[in-house]
């Protein structure tokens, strides 16, 4: 019998500790394989984040790196710059990217750093308990938007995508979703899409993935992948915002 | 020895940093240290490797830090004080993931935006932490130009040997100020640790375990004993790495306690008092923390008084009380907010206490 | 006929894996593991047709897929 589909080694044995259904894992797994495929195991080094994925230094089965809340394209510039031959790349939420990181992770992509960056929206703090995110959705209910999000009083989501595809120095930024199979297909692509441009040494690279947090919205797992189908993805439309050849 | 350079002290720190092998620098401008990033920026470039960035804040720069010192590098940053309080996480970071680098204060007058002028108002800071958790940094105290090339080519070999930030703590002065330096032939010491810890890219044949660099340790127990360890390094810090100056101290009746710029004017103050037949003597520590309290508690077995001279409200006095354990007086004096005490003043607090039997 | 192997206990029980089989050959067991979920089971292993989209949705990597 030949192997059809298995964990690739790329992730440790380490059980993750995420809740059930959580789409991290699948997004851990994505990357994880993209290593595998591009055989950069031994030039990868991880950067950690602050929020759900703080323990993915005990998850990729790469030298990593545990930054501070929002710095992890700092963290990595630093990497990077010391060993250009390294395949930096970072891990972070809406919350760590998005809000208290939005400047390091602007002026990462404007100075064209090579790295990739990993962006997991779910459009919510989950690690803390589900507060409001930028990316929060208006009307979305979260701990601390408990009559739903109002933009008259917080403001709107912000299109992180978009908005970094306005800067000259990004050579590849692409959304993508993991609610169902065709479309972790998909993002598996654009995450190796993102690990070859800085391979190519093309400059930085971003992949923001759409994911679901089952717990905080408080849904099944099904039903949360249903709810990222029909409300993020209007807000937060698929596709590649930047590609320079 | 190299050659005699007049040079101001930023310039000095910078190339003296270069010479001892810091090939990595991050920073954001700010007044009174800008002349050490500028002359990274012209340098580093050059060099083979070198990397000079301008960070996007004094934030971001501190944890460009981080990665670069993960990676294994000798890499430094700089800032003056309002700098300094944003760096705070970013160096409460480095010494939990147990990383060596360099920086450097220039300290300017508090609090707040405060001023441009030269101040020591950040002792309390640089000496208690600074940032969030248990932990101490080596903060060195030139009060020269001589001095900072040399204790900044030291504080590489010291961040490496204890894979613990240390800090330069100078003034405006000291950073603006031009003196004749000489660049000392810079080696390493010998005995330093390899980097086997770096993350520089790993598989399971490497012949070393992954590189994790990190400062969560989500078990209590397991934090505490981590915190341990780390004060067994500061343990030995306290024992090997103590250094002082003192000046005329065996038969003085009044002790003056004064660092970097301060300690030039408490020098001069000091020989005024000998001629004048008042017997003072000079304590001048190097290294902030540790502290020296040995030779002040020594002093004050003999000395009548002790006269701490700060550019701050008296933030280093409370270090030479407790060193001096109540055996004997200890005044203070101080200006801040960017003034620079004279020598005259320093003179009169003298005389009054003489006259006044104190 | 393709073979599925569930690692039981890094199973969480979470059901998506079920959602996506053409074949609607998985279920959740009655049993529960070490950490109190009912992880995924085979209900009938001849009608697997070895398309992976069960391992490819899970988020656990707990399903490997042989043919």
């Amino acid at each position: 019998m030949a192997v059809i589909y298995e964990k690739t080694g790329i992730l440790t044995d380490t059980p993750l500790h995420y809740c059930p259904g959580c789409t991290h894992g699948i997004i851990h797994r994505l990357v994880a394989e993209a290593i595998d495929e591009l055989g950069i195991q031994g030039k990868t080094i991880g950067i950690a984040p602050v929020g759900c994925a703080v323990f993915a230094y005990n998850y990729f089965n790469t030298d990593m790196m545990e930054a501070a809340h929002g710095r992890a394209p700092a963290v990595a510039t630093g990497c990077k710059r010391v060993n250009p031959d390294n395949i930096v790349f970072t891990y972070q939420g809406d919350g760590d990217l998005a809000s208290i990181g939005a400047a390091e992770i602007t002026h990462a992509a404007t100075r064209g750093e090579n790295i990739t960056v990993i962006f997991v929206n779910n459009a919510i703090y989950g690690m803390t308990g589900g507060q409001m995110a930028p990316t929060t959705l208006p009307g979305q209910v979260t701990t601390t938007s408990p009559y739903g999000r109002d933009p008259a009083l917080c403001g709107y989501p912000i299109r992180v995508s978009e908005m970094l595809a306005t800067l000259d120095g990004p050579a590849y930024i692409a959304r993508c979703s993991v609610h169902d199979v065709k479309h972790i297909m998909d993002a598996k692509k654009c995450i190796k899409k993102a690990f070859e441009t800085q391979i190519a040494k093309k400059g930085f690279s971003m992949v923001e993935v759409l994911s679901s947090c089952p717990t905080n919205w408080g849904m099944t797992p099904r039903e949360a992948l249903n709810w990222l189908e029909a409300n993020m993805i209007p807000q937060y439309p698929l596709g590649v915002k930047k590609e320079v050849e | 020895m190299g050659q005699k350079m007049l040079m101001k002290g930023n310039e000095a720190i910078a190339e003296a940093a270069i010479q001892a092998g810091c090939r990595f620098f991050f920073g954001y401008p700010i007044t009174p240290q800008n002349q050490i990033p500028e002359y990274m920026s012209k340098r580093l470039p050059k060099m083979e490797g070198g990397c000079f960035l301008q960070a996007e804040s004094e934030v971001a720069a501190i944890n460009m830090v981080y990665g670069a010192a993960g990676a294994g590098a000798r890499v430094m940053t700089s800032s003056s004080s309002p700098g300094i309080s944003l760096k705070q996480e970013g160096i409460s970071y480095i010494v939990g993931a147990e990383l060596p680098c360099v920086i450097v204060n220039m300290v300017r007058g508090g609090p707040g935006l405060g001023s441009i002028q030269p101040a020591q108002s950040d002792y309390y800071q640089s000496t208690r932490g600074g940032g969030h958790g248990d932990y101490r940094m080596l903060v060195l105290a030139p009060s020269s130009v001589q001095e900072a090339v040399e204790l900044t080519q030291m504080a590489f070999d010291l961040a490496d040997r204890y894979r613990n930030p240390v800090l330069i703590m100078g003034d405006g002065l000291i950073g603006q100020m031009m003196e004749p330096v000489e660049m000392p032939d810079y080696h390493p010491a010998a005995d330093l640790p390899p980097k086997t810890w770096a993350a520089t890219g790993w598989t399971p044949q490497s012949d070393r375990e992954r590189a994790i660099i990190n400062s969560l340790y989500i078990d209590p127990a397991v934090l505490e004993k981590h915190v341990n360890h780390l004060y067994e390094k500061y343990a030995v810090m306290e024992q090997t790495e103590c250094r002082w100056q003192e000046e005329m101290t065996e038969d003085a009746d009044y002790i003056l306690v004064a660092y970097g710029t301060t300690a030039r004017i408490a020098r001069s103050a000091m020989r005024k008092l000998r001629e004048e037949g008042i017997k003072a003597g000079l304590i001048r520590p190097i290294t902030l923390w540790p502290f020296p309290s040995a030779p002040i508690a020594q002093a004050a077995e003999h000395a009548r008084a002790f006269l701490t001279v700060e550019m701050s409200m008296g933030q280093m006095v409370d270090d030479v009380r407790l060193a001096v354990d109540g055996k004997k007086p200890v005044h203070f004096f101080g200006r801040t907010g960017g003034i620079v005490p004279t020598v005259r003043e320093i003179i009169t607090q003298v005389e009054n206490l003489a006259k006044e039997g104190k | 006929m393709a073979l599925l192997t569930i690692a039981r206990e890094t199973c969480k029980g979470c059901g998506l894996c079920a959602d996506v089989c053409p074949k609607k050959i998985l279920a959740l067991s009655k049993e529960i593991n070490s950490k109190g979920y009912h992880p995924i089971a085979v209900t009938d292993q001849e009608k697997c047709i070895g398309c992976a989209f069960c391992a490819r949705m899970c988020p656990d990597a707990v399903i490997k897929v042989e043919k």
